[in-house]
């Protein structure tokens, strides 16, 4: 054998604090441990913080999902999207439409737009998929913009003011419409989304991301469609904003195209880069940076975003493949 | 026949890579591929699996077609390959690696994955076991868990006949599998040549440089030249067949081993 590489992936974890503290995290046991601590945190901390910073953890929540999603397009499949934000305002739009206009119950409106979002993700990705990464980046961003662009000059989707009044959901005869109630609604979907994205690293389709990630000829050679493949994780990705956004809209109760914007496509994919694209706790680490970071740094009222943005540049400076970082990469 | 090709002709940019090349390989028998750098035999890899698409010609494996076939779709029906300069999924591990291969024996979708259903699991058990065992085949089951990468060369060409394997073919073509071995090294991949086809009953068409070990592995020899078969036979017609000492002959590189 050649010489031990510094990083050595094999055997015993080595390298500084940080190294050893993910390693730690790595190990089966200890993750178990830990998964039930932040279960236990994740109950628990809306009866011990005001309000707003229960809002504040909602939208973290929000965030997680939707960049768990994201992180399967980009992180597992390496397709770089940026037109993201499309397929969560796809999903909160079918929710707003089919039940403030057309009566929907909430519950019978979600399944319409869990398949309005794949049906967008195949339309998109079917004929862009074949091609190379920075040309896809291209026109996922026109696709992002068109999606805005419709829903602000359609009737139906409210124009430009968006749509309001979007119904509360009930469950059983019980409104979901306290803060505190969506607080646990959000952070559940983070939990499955976690769930899911773990399950789905771990299988299969998990792994043919990843060989297609790394050599698309030798993926195919072993008996993988690329396009089939590729197309799936977009889907997926669809379908984990889509969510996202069906829940956004009756959390908010209104939704209007600027809450679409390119700028939130970029800054789900900030928070997928900055946590380490790919590594599922790395990307939760992002999603709650993005969102709490200005939120911490309100003190500085003008000089908030200002700050944000250097301390992001230099985390991006000493650990260029994100905070945690998939192992192997 | 297991594979027939029939007139196949390449073409790039008007430069003939492959002209009318006509041969076929039997079902069970080591079969090579030789001819001077340059005379087509990786194109003509390229075109069987899918990779490249003749302008003109047929080839037939198994009962099917496969011009315009993808190659995901050429390695479902049962042939695999490897690459002349090895094509690992580096920064995996070897047993990940060698997974990869059962990806088009096994189904379960992203659904299935979510819930983790009954069959989803047994299947993942499957394509484990399978993929060790291929792993086991070629000698590495030890090294399973090791990056791909952090692989002595030799084994690396191993783990990637390992793969080839784990996608349970008829046909396995091998592009300069010897190439970068010493000879120890070399002696071992004639044994895992001749179990490949004995103890599995594979097909192998190899292209090689070797000419002692094409000798010494091969049922039957085709040779290539300038794109065109210029000759097929026995090891020892095609030794003594002068159109194919000429065909080295006019090279002017260290090929003049024949």
């Amino acid at each position: 054998m050649a010489n031990p590489t510094p990083v050595a992936p094999e055997g015993r974890p080595r390298g500084n604090l940080a190294q050893r503290l993910y390693a730690a995290f790595d190990s089966p046991g200890r993750r178990r441990a830990l998964h039930l601590v932040l279960l236990a945190i994740l109950i628990v901390t809306p009866w011990l913080s005001s309000q707003y910073v229960t809002v504040i953890l909602t939208n973290a929540l929000l965030y997680v999902v939707l960049c768990l999603g994201l992180n399967v397009v980009v992180g597992y499949a390496g397709l770089l999207d940026l037109g993201y934000a499309a397929f969560f305002a796809v999903g909160a739009y079918t929710i707003g439409i089919l039940t403030q206009q057309f009566g929907f119950n909430f519950w019978a409106a979600i399944p319409f737009a869990l398949l309005a979002a794949a049906l967008a993700g195949v339309i998109i990705g079917g004929p862009t998929l074949r091609l190379r990464s920075d040309y896809l980046a291209i026109v996922t961003l026109g696709f992002g913009e068109i999606v805005r662009f419709t829903a602000r000059n359609l009737e139906i989707t409210g124009g430009a003011s968006g749509l309001s009044h979007i119904p509360e959901p009930s469950l059983f005869g019980w409104y979901i419409d306290s803060s505190i109630d969506f607080y646990y609604v959000f952070a559940a979907l983070a939990v499955l989304a976690y769930i899911a994205s773990q399950r789905l690293f771990d299988s299969r389709l998990g792994r043919a991301w990843l060989y297609v990630r790394h050599d698309e000829d030798a993926a195919e050679a072993m008996g993988i469609n690329r396009v089939a493949v590729k197309l799936a994780a977009y889907v997926i990705g669809a379908i984990f904003g889509a969510v996202g956004g069906i829940f956004f809209s009756v959390n908010l109760g209104a939704i209007s195209p600027e809450s679409f914007s390119f700028q939130q496509s970029v800054l789900i994919l900030m928070a997928v880069v900055l946590g380490g694209m790919g590594k599922i706790p790395g990307v939760i680490l992002g999603a709650f940076i993005v969102v709490l970071g200005p939120e911490l740094l309100r003190e500085f009222d003008t000089l908030r975003l200002l700050i944000f943005a250097v301390l992001l540049l230099l985390i991006m400076l000493f650990r260029p493949s994100g905070i945690w970082p998939e192992k192997r990469s | 026949m297991l594979l027939q090709l029939n007139q196949v002709s390449l073409s790039f940019a008007g430069n003939s890579v492959l002209d009318e090349v006509a041969f076929g390989v039997a079902a069970g028998r080591i079969q090579s591929l030789i001819g001077p750098n340059g005379a087509g035999k990786t194109s003509l890899f390229n075109v069987i699996t899918g990779f490249y698409r003749p302008q003109r010609g047929e080839i037939t494996f198994d009962g099917e077609r496969l011009v315009k076939r993808k190659p995901h779709s050429v390695t479902r029906l049962g042939i695999a390959r490897t690459f002349q300069n090895v094509r690992l999924f580096r920064e995996m591990s070897v047993l990940e690696n060698v997974m990869a291969g059962q990806h088009c024996r096994s189904r379960a979708g992203a659904l299935a994955a979510v819930l983790r259903l009954p069959s989803q699991r047994a299947e993942e058990r499957r394509i484990r076991e399978t993929s060790l065992e291929c792993l086991d085949f070629v000698g590495l089951a030890d090294s399973q868990e090791r990056l791909a990468t952090n692989l002595a060369y030799g084994h690396q060409r191993r783990v990637e006949i390992a793969r080839a394997l784990a996608t349970e073919p008829k046909l396995l073509l091998l592009d300069e599998p010897a190439a970068g071995l010493n000879g120890s090294e070399k002696e071992a991949l004639v044994e895992l040549i001749r179990r490949i086809r004995d103890e599995r009953g594979i097909a192998v068409l190899l292209i090689e440089h070797d000419m002692s070990l094409v000798m010494s592995v091969s049922e039957h020899i085709s040779v290539l030249d300038h794109g065109s078969l210029i000759t097929e036979g026995t090891p020892q017609a095609v030794a003594n067949d002068p159109r194919v000492i000429e065909a080295y002959l006019g090279q002017d590189d260290e090929e003049l081993a024949l």
